[in-house]
Parts: structure tokens; C-alpha cells; sequence
């Protein structure tokens, strides 16, 4: 970002990326991805701040004294391997379309369609498996109002899962465009962005899953380094 | 004027149905238009909320249907109306979608579909927030700051309705400034034309640029507030809510804290503060510069100062909660952080007004608006110092001089700005001029009044007259002067509120019967004023885009006739206008 922010300060050469080389097509596509890119970083800065503050709501949440965490030995968070295998599916899902991300640099239509499809399976498979968790959740008597912690189980693993059906629609259009065979290098761009967003929300599904997992001496010390104890 | 030479490479598709041109319009500036009217027009909405509870505060009793419940639902969607709904949509999606890539030489906004989704989802914002003066039970009435768990307890008038339809429109609001600043900030960063450095950049877009950055880090906070108050509303969780007894009942709510919401809010509040204030410091510049002809001054200096505000602003938040029990560490840290804000605030006042010093000031409407906010953001900022200091701010807080102070530096300061930016601009929007007598009116009327109204609540505000309360009669602390002072008050405010038909007839009036204003009335230096079409056709700068040689600042060039040098103008070319100027001199000794 600091690169950007000073790329066209005073000294550098002018002129902004729209209109850098009047070279042709080929200039403006890459331009053109600059841009998403660029957009899609700002956008992923306003998620991480939605998301900070919901966790730094967790925390001072946390340190009252009606939440009953999720992790004691009779709660539905004791055992973690429900939340593993979704975890799984996650990053196999990552690693499908970083693979697909790779095969579309290097032109390869066929690996490129295989990997973005099975990346949008796998990320279905988590979702399907969050909602899983869920009724687990109700089915031990664990409802959204019962306690604090729960209320947060259910708001923070349902905004991402929000975040990810988002995705999954941006998915779902590259897809249809895949099957009216646009040709790979339009879609290129798509398919790179998808990934960063899928990685984004892995990275953002690890930091929930550490948070939620964690043991109430955890969130009394996280409390107490931030000044909320 | 120098273009870049080559010419685009992509075609522009130009809009050609009545639909695609102004409704479903992806332009910028048929967006600025649209996001501008509707923000007017809500605008117009709480003027008249504010004229209703004017009168019941001078004559109590005057208004049957202003009972205590009317007089909350009125006073908090007059806040929330102008702080969201009015100046932050007006700054950012108003003046931000016009000005931004006219003023930095892009053909449009970098996501034009976003940007058209983001008016219309302003739009459904609008829609939700005003549907609820029709939902059982009306508007909610629990202040504008929603402060739980009064704003969701039984006895707050729109408790059912009203409260969910407030959250549901700010979240819808949120999405759609996140979708717009998206486009700003990437529009500043990406889409610059040849020439247009960062620090070549005009104010308004330095001013608009940071705002937008810090709604996008800000809203979140709203929207993090919006959804958990949601939740205990509509879920029964208890994130806020904590156990009480309710018009004589247990609530089912336990163990919640309503301090939290409140740091949320306010994480939120103080930047928004700055969001609406920063773009009018940006316009505010170019309209003393342009109409001053005299360079800013201190322009870099103007440009850190709006980055240090901008990244200020988030640690000053806990001022706003000096009476809610917090720690005194706490109070005394944001006391330091609020008296450190005033330094690069300051600064940029000192710039205005060395601007001024010595300048060829033309008292033009804009001038007069920027002037007026100088004067009227001084007094609003420095009686921000008082309430800065946890000591002064405890006995004065919620009374009228806490109202006086926002509604000088939060309320009447950027709406000057608005006011000012508008009659500069519009010339450029339409074509036409604004009527300038009807301007002038407008003006005095509008700047002494609002001085007639707000002044005096200072002086209320020592007395100790709390805000807040719908009547002030019969309470032994508030003198009858008060109330004598109240009734005038009341009778300016309607005054300065029905004088704004003046400004509303001028734009409808001007937009079609105006004086022709030719290409750029003001001779202004920045990039707007130099389009080949006046007003600006779809992509803004025909087949090829302008190369940008300077700032946007160059007034009054010694040793040149015109006393102003387009940011377009190469050296060479001013080397030739300085020769062409000489030579006329020389002719005119001559004869």
C-alpha cells in the first residue's frame, strides 16, 4: 500500500495508471487489474475492521460474569472435530483455486476450470458444515439468546459464512461465464481475486476458530493486555 | 489547453435511453446529482423536525400533537438525518462523485456499477429510515446516539418499529458509503491523469479522499453496533442489555453492557465528525484560494494536517463519555489526545486565513459562505476545548452548551461549506449561475441567523438549562429569561429555516433560466474548470485526456495578464504567456 500511496508522489513519474502507456488493450487490461486489485484490498481493510470490532466487542463481552464458555467439558466446543473438518474443507478450498489462480497464469484452460470448480465445492462443504455446527448447537439446548459466548458463536461463524456466500456468488458468476466459454485471459483477473478473497477468509476463519476455541483465562488475558480488566 | 496524446483505448459506451442517462445512470456526475438531491430533500425533512420542536421549546404547548413522545421522535431523526443522512451522503456522494475524478482527470469513477448501486442502495437507506413515520408507534425516540437500553426498552416512543427501522436503514446506509468510498479512495489511487501527482491534487479531493478512508475503518463500528443491537432486540441476546426492571418487570435480558455499545458508537461518531468536517476543510480551500486569487498557503502543510486529523480523530472517541463512569486514566488519555487535535486543526485555520492576508478577495456568494465558515468553525473548535477538558465538560455536559457547540462546528460549519460549494459549482453542474442577490440574501440571512439562534444557547448552557427535556416550564433552576430566550430563538430558527425556500427556489430557478456562465466563471486553476464542455458531457474530457503540469493553486502569477495558470498550462506555454503578457505592456506604454 505505501508503494501505491507514493507511486505518483512529486519525483516519480507522473501520470496515474489509467493512463500510463497508451500502448493498447494489453496495458489497459493489466490496468484494469490494478484496479480490481487495488478495490478489493480496500474492501478486505473494511472487513478486517468490521471483524476487529466485533472481536474486540468478544473480549469485553467476555469478561462479564454471566459467559459460559463454549469450551467446558460438557459444552458443544469441548470437541474441536467438527470445526476441523470444516476447517479442512476451507483450505482445501484454497488450495484448489490457488491452483486454479496458477494454471489461469500459465494459460492452462482445463486445470484452471478443475481447480475453480472444486474450490467452490469444497467452500459449499464448509458452509454445509457450519450449518451442521449449528444445529448441533440446538440440538444441545446451546440457542442463540441462552448465553453471551453462544450469541457470538452463531453472529461471528454466520458473518463469515455471509462473507463466503458472497463469494460464492462472484463463484458462481465466473463460473457461468466458464461455461459460456469466455475466453481464459478475461477471466483471469476474476479468478486471481477470488482466490485473495478465499485466502482472506481462511486467514479470518483460523483467527474466529482460535478465538471462539479458546479457554475464558485466554480472553481475561487478551482483556487484560488491551486494557479492558 | 494540452491533452494527453493518445486517446482512449476503450470505447466510452455514452448512455442513450432516458432510463440508462438519468436514473439508472452509471456517470458520476448524474450519481453526485442524484445522491445531492435526495440528501436535499431528507435535509428538507429535518429542517422542518427542527422548525416543530423549535416551537414546542418557544411555545410550549403551541403544537397539540407535540407531546413528549413527538418531540423525542423529532429530535432524534433531526440528528440522525443530518449527521448521516444529510452531510456525510452530501460531502462524500454528492460533491466526492462529482468533483473526484473531474478534479484528478479520470473519466469516470473506477467501478461506475458499484458507484450506481451504492446511490440506489442510499436510496432504499432513505426509504427504510423515512417508512418508519408510518409504522405503528412511529420513529424511535431515543436521541440519535441510540444509546441502549433505553432505545430498546419499553416506554422509548418506537420501541417495535421505529428502533428495528433505524438499524436496518444505517446498515443499508453503511453498505452503501463502503461501496462508495471504495470507489474514491481507488478512484484517487488508480485513475489520475498524466501529471496529477498526489501532491498536486486540489484540497477538496485531499479532504474527501481521507473522510472517505475513515468511513470505510469507521462505519464498521456502526454497523458492528446496528447488528448486535439488532440481535437483542429481535433475538433477545443480551450483548448490551443488561438485567433490569422494566415499567415494573424483570426483562429477560441479563449481564449485557450498554458502556460497550457506547465505545462502539462513539469509535464511529468522533471519525464521523471528521468524515463531514475534512471534505468541507478540502472545499472550503479551494473556494478561498479560487475566490481570494492567492495560492493556499502552506498547501503540504494543509495536506498533513488533514492526515493527522484523519488518523487523530480515532483516539479522541472517549470524549464523548466523560460522564459515563469511566476510568480517570481514561478521561485524562483523551483529554490529551482531544487538546492534540486542535493543533493541526488550528493550523489549517491559520492557512485560511494567510490565504486571505494580502489577497484580491472578491466577495463572491462562495466567499462568503467560506468566510462565514471560518468564523463560525473558530467559535465552534474553541468552545470544542472547553468540552474537551474532563473537568469543564462534567458540569457542562447535557446542557445547551453542548448543543450550541455541535450544532456551530458540526451543523452550521459544514452546511456553510455545502452552501458555498454549491453556488461555486454550480455553474459547472448547469452551465448557469446562481441568481447572486438571491445568494446574498440567502447568505446574511442564513450566517446572522444562525448566529441569532446558537449564540444564545451558550449562555443558556451556563445557566445550567439541560438538554434534552421537551418543556422547560416550571422548574425552579431555569429563570423565565430563559424561557423569554427560548421564544427568540424559536422565532429566528423559523426565520433562517423558511428563508432556505430562497435557496431552493434560486437552484430550481437558476438550473433553467440562469445567466449563461460560460466554461469557468471564477477563473479557477483546478482541473474541473479547464473540461472542453461546460456542463461536462460522459467522460468528462472528449477523445483524449488532459496532462496535468501544476497545482491547482496558481493564482495571481507575477509577470502574467491572467491571473490565474490552469493546471493544464505546460512551462513552455507559460513561458509564452509571460512573453505574450510583456508584449502588451510594452504596446500599452507605447500608445
Amino acid at each position: 500500500m505505501k508503494r501505491l500511496l507514493l507511486r505518483n508522489a512529486d519525483g516519480a513519474d507522473p501520470g496515474g495508471s489509467w493512463s500510463r502507456d497508451p500502448g493498447g488493450i494489453q496495458a489497459t487490461e493489466a490496468d484494469r487489474s490494478q484496479i480490481a486489485r487495488t478495490g478489493l484490498r480496500l474492501f478486505l481493510v473494511v472487513v478486517s475492521s468490521l471483524f476487529f470490532l466485533f472481536l474486540f466487542a468478544f473480549i469485553a463481552r467476555s469478561q462479564m460474569a454471566d459467559w459460559l464458555p463454549l469450551t467446558d467439558p460438557l459444552a458443544p466446543l469441548a470437541n474441536l472435530w467438527q470445526l476441523w473438518l470444516n476447517s479442512a474443507f476451507l483450505v482445501l478450498s484454497c488450495i484448489a483455486l490457488q491452483w486454479s489462480r496458477m494454471a489461469a497464469r500459465q494459460a492452462r484452460l482445463d486445470a484452471t476450470v478443475i481447480g475453480f470448480a472444486l474450490g467452490g465445492v469444497f467452500a459449499i462443504a464448509f458452509l454445509v458444515g457450519q450449518f451442521w455446527v449449528w444445529q448441533q448447537f440446538v440440538a444441545w439446548g446451546y440457542f442463540v439468546a441462552s448465553n453471551p459466548a453462544n450469541s457470538f458463536f452463531y453472529l461471528l461463524t454466520g458473518l463469515h459464512g455471509l462473507h463466503l456466500l458472497g463469494g460464492l456468488i462472484a463463484w458462481g458468476i465466473i463460473v457461468a461465464k466458464f461455461l459460456r466459454r469466455v475466453p481464459l485471459p478475461q477471466l483471469s483477473v476474476s479468478v486471481e481475486l477470488c482466490t485473495i478473497y478465499w485466502h482472506y477468509l481462511l486467514g479470518l476463519w483460523f483467527v474466529l476458530f482460535a478465538l471462539l476455541a479458546s479457554t475464558p483465562e485466554t480472553y481475561e488475558a487478551i482483556a487484560r493486555f488491551c486494557g479492558l480488566r | 489547453m494540452a491533452y494527453a496524446e493518445q486517446a482512449e483505448t476503450e470505447a466510452l459506451h455514452e448512455p442513450k435511453s432516458f432510463l440508462t442517462k438519468y436514473i439508472w445512470s452509471q456517470d458520476h456526475k448524474v450519481i453526485a446529482i442524484q445522491y445531492s438531491l435526495t440528501a436535499l430533500f431528507v435535509g428538507v425533512i429535518a429542517v422542518v423536525l427542527s422548525g416543530l420542536m423549535r416551537i414546542q421549546l418557544g411555545f410550549p404547548g403551541t403544537l397539540e400533537f407535540m407531546d413528549a413522545s413527538a418531540y423525542y421522535q423529532a429530535m432524534t431523526m433531526h440528528g440522525m438525518i443530518m449527521v448521516i443522512y444529510l452531510l456525510t451522503a452530501l460531502f462524500l456522494g454528492g460533491f466526492g462523485n462529482y468533483l473526484i475524478p473531474l478534479m484528478v482527470g479520470a473519466r469516470d469513477m473506477v467501478f461506475p456499477y458499484v458507484n450506481m448501486l451504492s446511490y440506489w442502495f442510499y436510496l432504499l437507506a432513505v426509504v427504510v429510515l423515512l417508512s418508519s413515520f408510518f409504522v405503528p408507534g412511529g420513529p424511535t425516540g431515543s436521541g440519535w446516539t441510540l444509546y441502549p437500553p433505553q432505545s430498546i426498552s419499553q416506554g422509548t416512543p418506537g420501541v417495535e418499529w421505529g428502533i428495528v427501522l433505524m438499524l436496518v436503514s444505517l446498515a443499508i446506509f453503511i453498505v452503501a458509503a463502503t461501496m462508495g468510498g471504495l470507489n474514491y479512495v481507488t478512484t484517487v489511487l488508480q485513475a489520475r491523469t498524466h501529471g496529477m501527482t498526489l501532491f498536486r491534487m486540489p484540497l477538496s479531493v485531499w479532504g474527501i479522499f481521507i473522510a472517505s478512508i475513515m468511513a470505510l475503518l469507521a462505519f464498521p463500528a456502526l454497523f458492528v453496533s446496528a447488528v448486535m443491537m439488532l440481535f437483542d432486540k429481535l433475538l433477545g441476546t443480551s450483548f448490551f442489555m443488561p438485567a433490569m426492571i422494566s415499567l415494573g418487570q424483570q426483562i429477560d435480558h441479563q449481564g449485557g453492557s450498554p458502556i460497550l455499545f457506547q465505545h462502539l458508537f462513539w469509535f464511529f461518531g468522533h471519525p464521523e465528525v471528521y468524515i463531514v468536517a475534512l471534505p468541507a476543510f478540502g472545499l472550503v480551500s479551494d473556494l478561498i484560494s479560487t475566490h481570494a486569487r492567492k495560492n493556499i498557503f502552506g498547501y503540504r502543510m494543509m495536506v498533513w494536517a488533514i492526515i493527522a486529523i484523519g488518523v487523530l480523530s480515532f483516539v479522541v472517541w472517549a470524549h464523548h463519555m466523560y460522564v459515563s463512569g469511566m476510568n480517570p486514566y481514561f478521561g485524562f488519555f483523551f483529554a490529551v489526545t482531544t487538546l492534540i487535535i486542535a493543533v493541526p486543526t488550528a493550523l489549517k485555520v491559520y492557512n485560511w486565513v494567510l490565504t486571505l492576508w494580502r489577497g484580491d478577495i472578491h466577495l463572491t456568494v462562495p466567499m462568503l459562505f467560506a468566510l462565514a465558515f471560518i468564523v463560525t468553525f473558530l467559535v465552534g473548535g474553541l468552545t470544542g476545548l472547553f468540552l474537551g477538558n474532563v473537568i469543564v465538560d462534567i458540569p457542562l455536559s447535557d446542557t445547551y452548551f453542548v448543543v450550541a457547540h455541535f450544532h456551530m462546528v458540526m451543523g452550521v460549519a459544514p452546511v456553510l461549506v455545502v452552501f458555498g460549494g454549491i453556488y461555486h459549482w454550480f455553474p459547472k453542474v448547469t452551465g448557469r449561475m446562481l441568481n447572486d442577490t438571491l445568494g446574498k440574501l440567502h447568505f446574511w440571512i442564513t450566517f446572522l441567523g444562525t448566529y441569532a439562534i446558537f449564540f444564545p444557547m451558550h449562555y443558556l448552557g451556563f445557566q445550567g438549562m439541560p438538554r434534552r427535556y421537551y418543556a422547560y416550564e416550571n422548574y425552579a433552576f431555569i429563570p423565565q429569561s430563559a424561557q423569554e430566550l427560548n421564544a427568540f430563538i424559536t422565532v429566528i430558527a423559523l426565520t433562517v429555516g423558511v428563508s432556505q425556500l430562497l435557496f431552493l427556489f434560486n437552484l430550481a430557478w437558476s438550473a433553467f433560466k440562469g445567466k449563461p456562465a460560460g466554461s469557468n466563471p471564477w477563473g479557477a486553476a483546478s482541473l474541473e474548470w479547464q473540461t472542453p464542455n461546460t456542463p461536462p458531457i460522459h467522460g468528462n474530457w472528449g477523445a483524449k485526456l488532459p496532462v496535468v503540469h501544476r497545482w491547482a493553486y496558481d493564482y495571481s502569477v507575477p509577470g502574467i495578464e491572467q491571473d490565474f495558470v490552469p493546471q493544464t498550462v505546460s512551462a513552455e506555454e507559460l513561458e509564452q504567456m509571460r512573453q505574450l503578457s510583456a508584449g502588451t505592456k510594452i504596446a500599452d506604454v507605447k500608445t
